[in-house]
């Protein structure tokens, strides 16, 4: 087997992950929004004798190093080891791909390109002469489907050849006027018989282009002190021939003209053979009036759905595991091993798989958010609104996956080139609930009220924890991070079809991740509370109660004894102590030991604190299911401190992944530390206003 | 020579003029807003903040105060 690596490069928005996914089945990430694929990602794959080797590269729009990205994929071009790169562009904004083509061109590395999206093309009348194509860019140019899965073996065939060819020249050809000059300068580099891999003239575009790494190399040497004047006299030709003196815009200049010039050679516009319908669907729903509430409506929808269809598998799920914990103690009897993994294990991992039909309903949304372009007009419906928050309209997108999960959100911050834009956004990402909390809120406005009203209940307490966190924003922008504004210019893909198998991914990758965390993690940590609530052993207190218990006879009085003891063994528990010990802390806000402690468990993961409440409350009582856990929270919890527990959870540190997560985006430990003070100063002011408030009111 | 902003929606117009600095320029440029190209404009939200444009058979979408630095010429 021969090896193969090849370098997949292109805009965003052009459909490069969708290649990799159709070549070989690769699990990745497929979205819309410019900018998804920030992180490097390798397939490997056989193809005939080879094994390939693809890196995807993340989107940019040209090679400039002006963005995190470009600075990624340059640097990958021009530093690593790889046989040739497959330029993929959209077939139906050529002009603009093309730009980004011609960059490439100059690396002097083997290439194809790809010309993606060729249904959509054809549909839209655009008439491509691949093979003039090749002949003008001495570059081969293919036509693709990555969406249907044509081309790709012709493309794989082509890409075999050229990585056994010699390299061969692309034809870049700039304007007579910039020809003269780069003429100018390599001839006198030949006639000084300077030496040098690259060629004359490419070492007279880099001169020209100012290119910082290439100064850097040949100011050094003697010949510079002839060099430079005539660079200079060069220069200043072009200045006055484009009228500007920025060489950047110069160049740009160029490349778009020629460019057009290939174009316009090689393609036809034929009248469009359907309407545009991505500007008839936006004429609606980027609408000035009624944009955003469709966008709202869209949310609220969400939410229902994420309320309402969840409640029937919820329902199965927790009738499931109620049998399973009866089944076991049945097999392991009462004792330390039947309530070890009934009580402790079973009982915590099943109030977090209940919650997975929420979480999928969840993720299901906002995936199909992502992969219809719909994103990006979200963010230029909220950018006039979220800028007066000293965000921006890309902060969008992080603060909208926060809803599902704050890991992925913090690293879709990294859209933002603006530091202080991208530290704003990743501190209030916490405060959008992200799905691990969901449990808790489902639990108690399930608990609280009825359930028409605890869907809207949930939207509310959704709504609140994002106001919240715009309100955050705001002050941090004024009196942390003060500066310029980064720009917001952003491409609008096309509303494409979702696709069945991308959105299937999503979903399935996010609610396994769920299902792995509730099978490991929080396993673990039931156990760890059980064991926390169960020791140290206490046989003075049990023998007590046993004589307590020996003098009555009627069963309700037994249980009421029963239910005491075991609450009162519970609070003398290591759990017990724990919650007993920062109750003062936590008492002003109107929560007992009991629920201190489930917010603590929570600093670990979320899910936990369902999880911990289901065994603190369960342990007190025969009977033990999670509908049970609704009725004693009912029971057990007044309002007011029920809405001051809500309030905690909805601002407080997100767990304990995603702390790292933050403190590995943000920059520093010193972050997250800021972030731990910011966010439970803001739960704890806040829960205690709505202690008080609830108080009064109630 | 008129300001984008000043552009009615469906509005044709040639780009004479873009007065950014660098970082903006580079951004532009690098999504093909340069001098002589072709635009129109699509539409825009709540109260002219953010313009939907369309350059080159892309759209994309801009704030006022970036739109207000391109000078156009009314086709």
């Amino acid at each position: 087997m021969k090896k193969m690596t090849i370098a997949l490069v292109g805009q965003p928005n052009v459909g490069k992950s969708m290649l990799i996914n159709a070549i070989s089945d690769a699990k990745l990430k497929v979205g819309n929004f410019s900018g998804v694929t920030v992180e490097k990602k390798e397939v490997m794959f056989d193809f005939k004798d080879y094994h390939i080797k693809i890196i995807d590269l993340p989107g940019i729009y040209s090679l400039k190093e002006y963005t995190i990205e470009e600075k990624v994929t340059k640097r990958f071009l021009l530093e690593k080891e790889y046989d040739l790169i497959i330029n993929v562009v959209d077939s139906t904004a050529l002009e603009k791909n093309f730009l980004l083509t011609s960059e490439l061109m100059e690396l002097e590395k083997k290439m194809i390109v790809a010309l993606n999206m060729m249904d959509e093309a054809h549909k839209e009348g655009i008439i491509i002469d691949n093979d003039l194509l090749s002949e003008l860019f001495n570059v081969p140019c293919l036509k693709i489907t990555a969406a249907k899965k044509r081309g790709l073996g012709k493309l794989l065939n082509k890409a075999i050849e050229i990585a056994k060819k010699p390299f061969c020249k692309p034809k870049l050809i700039f304007s007579d006027t910039l020809e003269e000059e780069i003429e100018n300068i390599s001839n006198f580099l030949k006639e000084k018989g300077y030496k040098s891999s690259l060629s004359y003239r490419e070492l007279a575009v880099k001169l020209l282009e100012e290119d910082k790494t290439f100064y850097n190399m040949i100011r050094t040497e003697p010949i510079w002190i002839e060099l430079l004047p005539i660079i200079r006299e060069s220069l200043k030709h072009l200045y006055i021939h484009y009228e500007t003196k920025n060489i950047e815009e110069i160049f740009a200049q160029e490349r778009a003209a020629f460019v057009k010039g290939v174009i316009t050679e090689t393609i036809t516009y034929q009248k469009s053979l359907r309407e545009n319908l991505t500007d008839k669907i936006d004429s609606i729903l980027i609408h000035p009036i009624f944009g955003i509430p469709i966008f709202l409506l869209f949310m609220w929808g969400l939410f229902q759905a994420t309320f309402e269809f969840g409640n029937y598998p919820m329902d199965l799920i927790d009738q499931f595991f109620s049998s399973v914990i009866d089944h076991t103690k049945e097999i392991l009897g009462n004792g330390f091993l039947g309530s070890v993994v009934a009580d402790g294990a079973i009982a915590g991992v099943g109030a977090v798989v209940m919650f997975l039909p929420n979480i999928i309903i969840l993720f299901l949304g906002i995936a199909l958010l992502e992969t219809t372009g719909y994103m990006a007009r979200v963010a230029f419906l909220l950018d006039g609104f979220f800028h007066k928050f000293g965000l921006h309209g890309k902060s969008f997108i992080p603060l909208v996956t926060g809803f599902g999960c704050s890991v992925p959100a913090y690293m879709a911050a990294r859209t933002l080139k603006n530091e202080k834009d991208r530290l704003i956004t990743l501190f209030i990402i916490g405060f959008m609930s992200c799905g691990a909390r969901l449990p808790i809120y489902v639990l108690f406005t399930g608990a609280f009220f009825s359930e028409e009203v605890a869907a809207n209940a949930l939207f509310v307490i959704y709504i609140t924890g994002a106001v919240f966190g715009l309100v955050a924003a705001k002050v941090l922008k004024i009196f942390v991070f003060k500066g310029k504004d980064e720009p917001f210019v952003m491409e609008m893909p096309k509303y494409r079809m979702p696709s069945f198998k991308l959105i299937w991914h999503t979903v399935s990758t996010q609610a396994l991740m769920y299902l792995k965390k509730a099978g490991t993690f929080i396993l673990a940590a039931s156990v760890l509370v059980w064991i926390a609530s169960n020791f140290p052993k206490n046989p003075k207190l049990e023998t007590e109660y046993a004589k307590k218990m020996e003098k009555v006879q009627n069963d309700d009085k037994k249980t009421e004894i029963e239910n005491e003891l075991q609450a009162k063994l519970l609070e003398e528990s290591y759990l017990g102590k724990i919650g007993k010990a920062t109750e003062p802390f936590f008492s002003p806000l109107g929560f007992d030991w009991k629920l201190s402690v489930a917010l603590e468990a929570g600093l670990a993961a979320k899910e936990v604190v369902v999880s911990t409440l289901g065994v603190l409350y369960s342990l007190g009582e025969s009977d033990e299911t999670s509908q049970g856990l609704k009725e004693q929270i009912k029971k057990n919890i007044p309002l007011p401190a029920a809405i001051s527990f809500i309030v905690f959870v909805m601002l407080y540190l997100p767990c304990f992944a995603a702390s790292a997560v933050f403190a590995k985006e943000a920059g520093g430990v010193k972050y997250l530390v800021y972030l731990f003070v910011m966010t439970t100063a803001s739960a704890w002011i806040m829960s205690f206003l709505a202690y008080n408030l609830a108080n009064m009111l109630i | 020579m008129s300001k984008l902003t000043e552009l009615e929606i469906g509005a044709h117009a040639i780009i004479k003029d873009i007065n950014a600095d660098d970082e903006l320029k580079h951004r532009l440029l690098s999504m093909g807003i340069q001098k002589n190209v072709e635009i129109e404009v699509k539409g825009y939200s709540l109260g002219k903040k953010v313009f939907k444009i369309d350059a080159n058979h892309t759209a994309l979408a801009m704030r006022k105060e970036e739109a207000d630095k391109i000078e156009v010429d009314r086709k």
